[in-house]
């Protein structure tokens, strides 16, 4: 018996629990793509002269080169270029749960043990998951560039594209599978793995941002940070343009020496341990601890740990950019006016900026919240409860920690931000104080995302984290980010609570929008406590 | 002195066709040892999670020292410590924080004790949750109730992942708490645990009590078994009134006989000039076998059904 035996069945058992969640991301991701294409093929049919003065806007804009490239004018390419970060994200995301789901989740829930003792090899459940994850992203090229074709773009290129983001998923997909063997928890490979991700984001934008220009402003020229993240391999096939394929080979070799390191790893480690080892800890709990909101604030604090670092780096980068945007016109311009810019353009800049800042806060927010569900369907709450702990302190010790961890990320990025732009447009002090203001305006917004999630946790419970990040994903895709430029319904773009956020510091805030978010948040809470106190919990058996 | 737990005609169904609870009684002395018995799937767990306030009765009264467990939980729930079946726990705490929080959230727990029952029960505080087994995380559950002053002590098979030597220190803490004046329901299917430990107990079937009281009135609502040797042919003694289960042969038979008729039997056999007599009450084994027996048979019945009906 081989260290492999096993693996077809092993193969066919993962996709098997993958029927639905696979197929879901990709026609997902595909159906984005085709639409979003489609959107931008109309556009550009009926204003075809806009096109070229609006390819050198993104290549001639830093900021606009942290979301890619785009290279010579071209409908598809202008698309990927608004799309490419987002499904190059999705794409790993996709690849980095699937691979732990069938290696370090089942060692965790104890399903690997049981696998083990029937006829199955050492490294079996390690390349039956990886396996599943590369067709997944080979049926993700093919389905990305046939979303592109069926909206009107050459096929060479649409396949190229699709290959472009998939390519970033089977760098990931060799990533979680070392990360699934050095962390002892599916939450800890995952949180690695994301870390990476976050490396790979920052080092492609920067060695995009830091890249020269060619004489026609129509294609960059990447700085070498850029060559060492598969995102920014990924931005280098160029589609619709060279169409270039060998950096697909760097994924591939990438690929290759990560599983056979993870390889390596397996036959060194015990089954259900990482690599890391356990360490001893406290055998007292420090008085921090003795209250239901420290203890969330213990489960959650390494989360956040992550969270203040990524927002104090983007906070350091935008700001650095401040200056840059005095120069900007045509269609850039327009974007940021939606915020609020017709005098203060860099008041506009400083708006969307931290309206992304409070999107981004309010997903830390709902990982938080939906850890109440985590609690109750994993039975640690049973534990809770037993003791003089009610229900609502229970919730209560979840909101006190939403809201701190939301009020220290939003002053860390205000305070990054000001800092850098201080440095290169002078006034740190004055800069300071406005950025702090329109950082902590973002808080009701979240307030009511983060209420609206937890009375769906109360009213069903079952299937509270999908649709929880369906309200998530509605909410930044309908608000003044996205909704006005796919060209969203008024009444849909009003439904979410970013878009009633004001645009400071371009615009003063008025009380009439803030009153109203901190009343919807209001009495969803009130909802919520109100089912929360009535129902059943859905314990484990 | 009020009762500990008062539960009558209690209801819970989890959807329109499945019925956890059905009318079930459940009566708990203060100061009292009580156990709960019954096959899995009966509805232990789901009773102790209604006492607990964590499930919602659907019918039925429910009293925990005195209060309503629905509408009161968090303030009945500093008198009372519970130790779930499943223990699940933060995997990345380690055993003594965990004891020091849930003891903390119940209104404090003693640090002497605490270090005792560390000792006793052999447990090493400084690992992470996740490293523990079965066995160990129980026993933080364990350590963590124990070591809170508390009037009751709700325990859902406490000691299904304990060694016997760890059983036995359970038995004793059990024994101790007794001697204090303090109230136990222990829900358990380790008959020989129950029979050391309890003073009354309920046995539990498919959502009802199917019997309740000291293990005299269970023995005295069953057969006593009898294995007697005679000098006369036995003969037809398997058709005398109150005799069952007879197997004679010639001058041996064992049988059992229902309880209000064994003076009876005696009476007719000294008639056969009796050689030597052996009656015994029934075990608790027996008498549990006796539903769980029941709950065999019928699922047994229903799946022989459900194959007919395909």
């Amino acid at each position: 018996m081989s260290g492999f035996t096993g693996t077809f069945r092993l193969v066919r058992l993962a996709l098997r629990r993958d029927r639905i969640t696979l197929p879901a991301w990709i026609l997902g991701m595909a159906g984005f793509l085709a639409a979003t294409t489609a959107m931008f093929e109309d556009s550009y049919e009926r204003h075809p002269q806009l096109l070229e003065p609006d390819t050198r806007i993104v290549v001639e804009n830093p900021g606009m080169r942290v979301l890619g490239l785009v290279t010579g004018s071209s409908v598809g390419g202008y698309t990927l270029h608004r799309d490419a970060l987002t499904l190059a994200v999705l794409a790993a995301m996709m690849s980095v749960l699937a691979v732990v789901r069938h290696t370090r989740q089942s060692e965790e829930l104890g399903r690997e043990e049981l696998l083990g003792a029937g006829v199955v090899g050492r490294y079996a459940s390690l390349t039956a998951a990886v396996l599943v994850a590369l067709a997944a992203n080979v049926v993700l090229v093919v389905l990305l560039g046939l979303g592109m074709v069926v909206a009107g773009q050459p096929a060479a290129g649409s396949l190229v594209a699709g290959a472009s983001i998939a390519l970033v998923g089977v760098a990931f997909t060799g990533v979680a599978a070392v990360t699934s063997q050095l962390a002892s928890t599916a939450r800890g490979a995952i949180g690695l793995a994301g870390a990476g991700l976050g490396v790979s984001f920052m080092l492609a934008a920067l060695g995009n941002m830091l890249g020269t220009v060619d004489s026609a402003a129509l294609r960059v020229t990447s700085a070498w940070p850029a060559w060492l993240s598969p995102i920014g391999w990924g931005q280098q096939l160029r589609p619709f343009a060279d169409n270039t394929w060998w950096p697909l080979g760097l994924a591939v070799v990438v690929l290759a020496s990560l599983c056979s390191l993870a390889v390596v790893l397996v036959g060194k480690r015990d089954v259900g341990r990482g690599m890391w080892p356990e360490r001893r800890g406290a055998a007292h709990a420090s008085p921090a601890l003795l209250s239901s909101a420290g203890l969330v604030w213990r489960l959650q604090r390494g989360a956040l740990l992550g969270w203040v670092i990524g927002l104090l780096g983007f906070g350091l980068v935008f700001g650095a950019l401040s200056d840059q945007i005095g120069g900007l016109e045509g269609e850039a311009t327009e974007w940021y006016t939606t915020f609020g810019g017709d005098v203060d353009l860099l008041g506009a800049y400083w708006a969307s900026m931290m309206q992304m800042a409070g999107m981004a806060v309010a997903i830390y927010v709902v990982t938080l919240l939906l850890r109440l569900h985590h609690d109750e369907a994993q039975g640690e709450l049973e534990a809770v409860l037993g003791t003089a702990v009610s229900r609502v302190r229970w919730l209560g010790a979840y909101a006190v920690n939403a809201l701190v961890g939301s009020v220290l990320l939003l002053l860390v990025f205000a305070v990054a931000m000001a800092l850098t732009g201080g440095q290169v447009l002078g006034g740190t002090g004055s800069l300071l104080r406005d950025l702090i203001g329109a950082a902590l305006i973002q808080l009701p917004a979240i307030g009511v995302l983060g209420a609206a999630v937890v009375t769906v946790i109360m009213l069903l419970p079952r299937w509270s984290v999908g649709l929880s990040w369906a309200l998530v994903v509605g909410s930044v895709f309908a608000g003044p980010m996205f909704g006005p430029s796919l060209g969203l319904p008024t009444w849909l773009v009003d439904l979410s609570p970013f878009t009633h956020v004001p645009n400071a510091p371009a615009v003063d805030p008025t009380i009439g929008p803030i009153f109203g978010l901190c009343l919807a948040c209001g009495l969803l809470t009130a909802a919520a406590v109100l089912l929360l106190r009535r129902r059943n919990l859905t314990l484990p058996a | 002195m009020t009762t500990a737990i008062a539960v009558s005609g209690l209801v819970k169904d989890f959807g329109p066709r499945t019925r956890a609870l059905d009318g079930l009684e459940l009566q708990v002395e203060t100061g009292e040892v009580h156990g709960f018995l019954g096959p899995n799937g009966a509805g232990k767990t789901t009773t102790i999670r209604v006492l607990l306030g964590l499930l919602r009765a659907d019918d039925g009264h429910v009293a925990l020292l005195g209060g309503d467990p629905w509408h009161g939980a968090a303030g009945l729930h500093r008198r009372l410590a519970y130790v779930p079946g499943e223990v699940n726990l933060w995997p990345n705490l380690t055993g003594g924080e965990v004891i020091d929080v849930l003891g903390d959230l119940r209104g404090g727990l003693d640090p002497h004790r605490r270090e005792e029952l560390l000792e006793r029960l052999q447990l090493d505080p400084t690992k992470k949750i996740r490293a523990y087994s079965k066995g160990n995380r129980q026993k933080v559950a364990l350590v963590a109730a124990f070591s809170s002053d508390v009037e009751l002590y709700l325990l859902d098979e406490p000691t299904s992942g304990l060694d016997p030597l760890m059983e036995a220190v359970f038995q004793d803490l059990v024994q101790e708490l007794r001697a204090d004046g303090r109230s136990v329901l222990l829900s358990s299917h380790i008959l020989a645990e129950v029979e050391a430990l309890c003073d009354r107990v309920t046995i539990i079937r498919a959502g009802r009590a199917a019997e309740s009281g000291t293990f005299d009135d269970l023995r005295h609502l069953t057969r006593t078994s009898v294995v007697v040797d005679t000098a006369k042919p036995l003969g037809s003694v398997g058709q005398w009134p109150g005799v069952h289960d007879a197997r004679v042969h010639d001058r041996h038979a064992e049988l059992s006989v229902d309880p209000g008729e064994l003076n009876h039997l005696l009476g007719r056999l000294v008639d056969l000039d009796v050689r030597s007599i052996i009656t015994s009450p029934p075990t608790l084994e027996e008498l549990f076998m006796r539903h769980y027996g029941e709950d065999i048979a019928v699922s047994a019945r229903d799946a022989a059904e459900a194959v007919m009906a395909r």
